[in-house]
């Protein structure tokens, strides 16, 4: 059986199948990336049985049955050495607009702010903007890197790079800001405070055969839930 | 005579079969691609810097210009080292040095272009963001590391050029009492032109043609480039980077950035047809 879609859900997807599939010896898991809309649109071909997706679905993806598996928060992460830690939502936009350029004008040191960004149909993208942006595009100079791994490689060695991503790949090595005052951890996405949340979905399309309803009861049963919150992520319900 | 035949049908059924492949997948870029071009207007999408697919916004200029630059960097690298080193191969090193170096050099192209543009990240991209500046990301950064991705093309190619030029131009040459340099400079490379121009042309379109290695280097932006540090992004990486999310109009201008690439790389490789021709016919003469 297969589940293709976001790269952001893949990690924890793959950890789900790898015991799912210990557990079940008839029906065998695969996961694969590709992105949120490849896996719509392998799921609407019949390619796979499951779509993952890390963001809601949009007004034209009709006809599917989208399920949430668990929430996570989008982090704004800049390198250990940046001084600021902290940016308003709206800071946030006027960075990625292409306004505010300089790390001065938000409290850090005199540096040039370098934009990361995902590419188009990104999942971690669409939700960033869907949040932050709304209307307003993403400037054309931003640096654009295929993975939430490349963006977290650059922002890691560069000191003055501001990139976003999947708050539950956020390890030590990059500073992830509080926005709004808020910090950006599980806790506070829970409790509804962090105020860039997107869902992670199953996305199916009309009703699940028997295997992959059993891989989804299993996704959303209590160990596994579990799992995914030891992970970073926050429980669906 | 049987088996004869029989050989001759099988040959031909696979030559057609690689023919017939390939004039399929060109059809079905030009399907896919032709009538977003259309519907775009040509003009503007070769022209426009407005690339918002969402919006429906197409416009590739600044990947076309990206592809130029960073192609044009690449040969500016490639080729001076490459026609240096086949310089030095041919005139300068004992034959059996050659023997050694020449291999070892055309095994260079066979790493593959991911283990390149990972060298460009760990090493370059640093050396270029501490020392000159920028994210490090650039035209630079692809520009070199295409060029020693081309330098086997075009090394292998032209010390073949240069060995074909015939003995006595070479003995002549010194006769007259011409230097080895002199004679490299001022009668080998002329003669060698247009294989030398053939080995250009062929790494061009390597350095065109190249995907990862360029996507992770460049930084991909879809801003005109402005200097050699900034990011830039080209049109292989265009298509590679979106395509896995594209969907109807999003997808189609995919293929119709493959469509201009195509054009560009046809108009390369018919130059570089006619420049091996030519010399084909003054080897003869």
């Amino acid at each position: 059986m297969s589940v293709i879609g976001s790269t952001s859900v893949q990690p924890f997807a793959e950890m789900l199948a790898e015991e799912f599939n210990r557990n079940n010896g008839d029906v065998r898991v695969e996961v694969q990336g590709g992105g949120s809309t490849a896996g719509i649109q392998a799921v609407a071909n019949g390619i796979a049985q499951i779509g993952t997706c890390s963001r809601s679905l949009k007004p034209e993806e009709t006809g599917f049955t989208p399920i949430t598996i668990a929430r996570d928060g989008i982090a704004v992460v800049v390198n250990l050495a940046n001084k600021v830690s902290n940016l308003s939502r709206h800071q946030i936009r006027a960075i990625y607009e292409g306004k505010i350029t300089n790390w001065r004008d938000v409290g850090g040191t005199d540096q040039p702010i370098r934009l990361i960004t995902r590419e188009e149909g990104s999942g971690t993208r669409e939700a960033f903007t869907h949040l932050v942006m709304g209307e307003t595009r993403i400037a054309a100079s931003a640096i654009t890197q295929e993975s939430n791994g490349a963006v977290k490689e650059l922002v890691k060695n560069d000191p003055g790079a501001i990139g976003y991503m999947s708050l539950g790949l956020v390890h030590g090595d990059l500073k992830a800001l509080t926005v709004d005052g808020v910090k950006a951890n599980a806790g506070d996405v829970i409790n509804g405070t962090y105020p860039l949340v997107r869902p992670f979905l199953f996305v199916v399309k009309g009703t699940p055969d028997a295997a992959a309803q059993r891989f989804i009861d299993f996704v959303l049963s209590p160990p596994a839930q579990a799992m995914l919150e030891k992970e970073g992520l926050v429980r669906a319900k | 005579m049987r088996t004869e035949r029989l050989i001759g049908l099988v040959l031909a059924a696979l030559a057609f079969t690689a023919i017939s492949g390939l004039a399929l997948i060109t059809a079905f870029i030009f399907k896919e691609g032709f009538p977003l071009m259309m519907k775009v207007g040509l003009t503007d999408f070769i022209t426009s810097s407005d690339w918002y697919p969402r919006e429906g916004h197409f416009g590739i200029f600044p990947m076309i210009l990206g592809s130029l630059a960073v192609t044009a960097g690449a040969m500016a690298i490639g080729v001076s080292f490459g026609v240096g080193v086949a310089i030095l191969l041919t005139q300068f090193c004992p034959p059996r040095l050659v023997g050694v170096l020449k291999p070892a050099i055309e095994l260079l192209a066979g790493i593959p272009s991911v283990v390149y543009g990972f060298m460009g990240v760990v090493i370059l991209v640093p050396l270029i963001r501490e020392n000159l500046g920028g994210s490090g990301l650039s035209v630079l950064a692809a520009s070199i590391v295409l060029g020693i991705m081309v330098l086997p093309t075009v090394i292998s190619i032209s010390v073949d050029a240069l060995q074909a030029v015939p003995r006595p131009y070479y003995e002549g040459s010194i006769a007259l009492g011409a230097t080895e340099w002199q004679t490299a400079h001022m009668v080998m490379l002329r003669a060698a032109r247009s294989g030398i121009m053939a080995a250009v042309i062929l790494g061009m379109g390597r350095a065109i043609g190249e995907t990862m290695a360029v996507i992770m280097v460049a930084g991909n932006t879809i801003a005109l480039p402005r200097s050699l540090l900034s990011p830039v992004r080209t049109l292989t990486s265009n298509i590679a980077l979106e395509m896995g999310y594209a969907a109807g109009d999003h997808r189609q201008a995919l293929f119709a950035t493959g469509v201009v690439l195509f054009v560009v790389i046809m108009i390369l490789n018919t130059v570089a047809l006619t420049l091996s021709r030519r010399r084909a016919r003054g080897a003869s003469r």
